[in-house]
């Protein structure tokens, strides 16, 4: 047999989520195989699992037909498994010698390493500068020094994690040359993406997982980029009804090329995003996580305002230079995506955690002193409305499930009637009843004239709620489409980087 | 194969009541400490233990002098309390205490021949600000350039004292003094007025309490404790309710500093009543021990620095009569301080043996 691994249905499930549902697939050996899926598919769990970073629950994995059974990442080398993680684990203020000879398992004397440093340079086209401390480095340079590490202990599969997120283009294409060399000498590479370009280009087979479970494990022949992106997503059934009557033609809230370079790998650059909102209408940003989301929520919501170029526009003012408190005095309310530590503090009380976002018809503070009176009527008021299940407004943000916490932030945003709601991924971890209930509110409030911007990865619901919808890749925001009119598959196409739609 | 080097593992619900039962447990374990380290000096650790801690305080002289120490340590810990619920690690308050008591000292000598009401207010003024400015320039290295306010707070403290010695030696030398190292006295109008004839114990003591009160209801009732919780436990969260944060360090440090200031300023225009070299014994760093033994609440500081308070007194009283090195008080803070970052450690995490 010529198979290097062979996945037997694995399962592996976490205490609210089966992460791998029997999942069961083959590599080929010296083929550069595809894991492709959105975020939350499943995909790092099950590298995880093959790394030795996780155990599965049950299922086998053979490696070159002999039962694999490793317990860490060092077994897992050992038994010739190497991976490299999308985010980097180097001792940054180290040089890249040290680091090197950190992440040797086993005892080598210098001469060796220096030799065998030497043969993987000029093997891979791979050269670094031993001397150089790891943060002087390029996002690129960085990445060779994990590749090379890996490449120190020859392993015989090499597991990547969407290697090429934090790359230039420049820095693309050296890491292609490096991938090509490595098959030509037998290794076998798996390639975790959701690029659906990449997958094209560069593998030869691809094993697509959604929810957890794989959809279909095929060669890369007879595969384009549509049947991929659908495979991906899936198909969405259901006619969407979407109420366009109360939409009104006045613009509310408009950004024009807004542009800005960070300068730094893990955040993504901001190209030239344009796009306005209606008043009562709910517009979509759709895109896989790290695309220039959070980047672009910081932006519209005055956590950053620093910014190249470009112009926010609510109503008729200029609002870029305002920070948050001002935006809500102009009646803005946003829900950033991550509740605890950010929409809310979990080491206080719901009470106090009402007083983080106040809007100008509040009546919370007297010149300074806190009005305790109030908050309590308030807090109460939006524990009703929206069916926050707690013990009591005393209780503490850390105590709610993240459903019940997620109602108590939108509750309190949506309760001040804001005239623009900005919210992001509104029902991201969260229980059923909960989801609905927030879609609910959200569609209640559009009618009431608000105009409502959301980012979500999550298309049945951008598909349920929104009027009109863009995607937003590397940074790029696509032109919008009405949603009743665009379909899955274009969609899809779009998240994956596919520009010709 | 078993492993030795134990995992330290968060609790997920660390439980509220041993939370209150720290510092008590940490006083009592520093007691035993106390008490085995005593029995191993030769000492019987019941009398060493007597003399330490009962003995200071058996007459009213002794509580006094217990006040007259304590109150400086709970001005300055309360200050600190500003910053450290802030997440502000500000360790210069002794630089601080120091830049008052020259700012505030200054307006002594100045003034050494006149007499009026307002002299001491002055200096008290003098000495809030003088505190205030040496806090804020952390704040602004903090801000400006993102320098650690842990190693530019303490250099700072180094060179108060530095310019504290250069103007008792140079400049602000008293003319008739023989050449010592000391200032001429402040007029009997700058001097912090006595409470009760035959102590020591001064004004001091009541401004204090006030401005504990006063903090008391800042943390609990205003719109900027709250800021200053919020972005202590979440500097994103406070980013996102739209507060000036630049404005919270600046303000921290600032209420720290004058707090400090009025503590040194309480210092040279108390007892003393002129400026010289040691116008503290380690106050300004003595008093985060207190801010964290109190757990950082007002009412917390008061009973801890009359703890830390005690063992002042009880190293001076253990060299006298039982010629024990004074140093003993300092390991007794120190002691504390293990005992409460140690007992802190352990309700919030525990300790796994794996194998």
């Amino acid at each position: 047999m010529n198979e290097i691994l062979k996945i037997n249905s694995i399962t592996k499930s976490f205490p609210r989520v089966i992460a791998n549902k029997d999942v069961s697939f083959s590599i080929k050996k010296n083929s550069v195989h595809a894991l492709l899926g959105e975020n939350g598919a499943g995909k790092s769990t099950l590298v995880k699992i093959l790394y030795g970073l996780l155990r599965q629950d049950s299922g086998e994995i053979f490696f070159n037909e002999n039962l694999l059974n490793i317990s860490s990442p060092s077994d897992a080398r050992k038994k010739g498994i190497g991976m490299v993680f999308q985010h980097f684990s180097l001792f940054e203020s180290l040089t890249v010698r040290e680091n090197l000879i950190l992440g040797i398992d086993e005892k080598i004397s210098y001469s060796l390493l220096k030799n065998k440093l030497n043969d993987i340079s000029s093997r891979y086209q791979l050269t670094l500068d031993l001397d150089a401390p790891i943060t002087t480095l390029s996002a690129g340079e960085k990445q060779r020094v994990e590749i090379v590490r890996i490449l120190l202990q020859d392993p015989q599969l090499l597991i990547m994690d969407e290697p090429t997120s934090v790359l230039t283009p420049q820095e693309v294409t050296n890491l292609f040359k490096t991938l090509d060399a490595l098959i030509k000498e037998g290794r076998t590479i798996l390639y975790i993406t959701h690029k659906l370009e990449e997958v094209i280009n560069l593998c030869d087979e691809v094993t697509i997982m959604r929810n957890g479970e794989v959809i279909d494990s095929c060669s890369i022949e007879n595969q384009s980029a549509e049947t991929l992106a659908t495979k991906m997503l899936g198909e969405r059934l259901g006619e969407i009804k979407t109420d366009y009557s109360h939409i009104s033609e006045k613009i509310n809230f408009k950004v024009q090329n807004l542009s800005v370079e960070f300068n730094d790998p893990f955040l993504t650059d901001l190209k030239k995003i344009n796009f306005d909102v209606k008043e009562g209408e709910i517009f979509g940003i759709a895109g896989v996580a790290g695309n220039g989301q959070s980047e672009l929520m910081d932006f519209l919501t005055g956590e950053n305002i620093s910014f190249d170029s470009g112009s926010i526009v609510f109503g008729n003012t200029n609002i870029e230079k305002f920070n948050p408190k001002k935006r809500r005095d102009l009646s803005i309310a946003f829900v950033p995506e991550n509740r605890l530590g950010h929409s809310a503090v979990p080491e206080l009380s719901l009470s106090e955690n009402i007083l983080l976002s106040q809007f100008p018809n509040n009546n919370f503070i007297n010149n300074g002193i806190i009005n305790n009176q109030n908050i309590e009527t308030h807090v109460n008021q939006v524990i009703n409305d929206f069916n926050v299940v707690t013990p009591g407004s005393d209780a503490k943000a850390s105590s709610l499930s993240g459903g019940n916490l997620q109602k108590f932030v939108i509750g309190r945003e949506i309760s001040s009637n804001p005239k623009l709601l900005i919210i992001s991924h509104p029902t991201w971890g969260i229980d059923a009843g909960a989801e609905f209930a927030i879609r609910e509110s959200l569609i209640r409030l559009s009618k009431k004239g608000t105009s409502i911007i959301v980012i979500s990865q999550d298309l049945d619901e951008l598909f349920e709620i929104t009027h009109r919808i863009s995607v937003i890749f590397e940074g790029y925001l696509s032109s919008s489409y009405k949603t009743k009119d665009v379909n899955l598959e274009k969609i899809g196409l779009l998240m994956g980087g596919h520009k010709n739609v | 194969m078993f492993n030795f080097i134990p995992s330290i593992e968060s609790r997920s619900q660390p439980s509220a009541y041993m939370n209150i039962l720290v510092p008590i447990i940490a006083v009592l374990l520093t007691l035993i400490t106390g008490s085995i380290i005593f029995y191993l000096m030769g000492f019987d650790p019941i009398f060493a233990l007597y003399t330490f801690f009962i003995s200071p305080i058996s007459n009213s002289y002794g509580v006094s002098e217990l006040l007259l120490k304590a109150s400086p340590l709970a001005l300055i810990a309360i200050g600190l309390a500003f910053c450290f619920k802030n997440n502000i690690y500000n360790i210069g308050a002794e630089g601080q205490l120091t830049m008052g008591a020259i700012f505030g000292g200054g307006i002594g000598i100045y003034f050494h021949d006149v007499n009026g009401f307002w002299l001491l207010p002055l200096m008290i003024i003098g000495g809030a600000i003088g505190g205030a400015f040496w806090g804020m320039i952390p704040a602004l290295l903090k801000i400006k350039f993102n320098t650690n306010e842990i190693l530019t707070s303490l250099m700072l403290v180094y060179i108060a004292l530095l310019i504290l010695d250069y103007l008792v030696v140079g400049p602000w030398k008293d003319p008739n003094g023989y050449s010592f190292p000391k200032t001429r006295s402040f007029n009997e109008s700058g001097r912090m007025p006595l409470l009760f004839q035959g102590l020591r114990i001064h004004l001091g003591l009541i401004i204090t309490l006030v401005l504990i009160f006063i903090s008391w209801f800042v943390f609990s009732k205003t719109m900027f404790g709250f800021q200053l919780k919020v972005s202590g436990f979440s500097p994103i969260a406070a980013r996102y309710a739209g507060f000036n944060q630049n404005m919270i360090i600046y303000s921290a440090f600032a209420i720290c500093g004058a707090c400090a200031g009025i503590a040194g300023l309480g210092e040279v225009s108390g007892p003393i009543g002129l400026l010289y070299r040691d116008i503290s014994p380690n106050y300004g760093f003595t008093a985060i021990i207190v801010a964290f033994l109190g757990r950082l609440h007002p009412l917390g500081i008061i009973f801890s620095a009359l703890i830390i308070a005690l063992t002042y007194l009880g190293a001076e009283d253990a060299q006298l009569f039982m010629q024990i090195p004074a140093a003993v008080g300092f390991v007794f803070q120190g002691l504390v301080l293990f005992y409460l970052l140690g007992a802190e450690l352990l309700v919030n995490y525990k300790i796994v043996f794996k194998h």
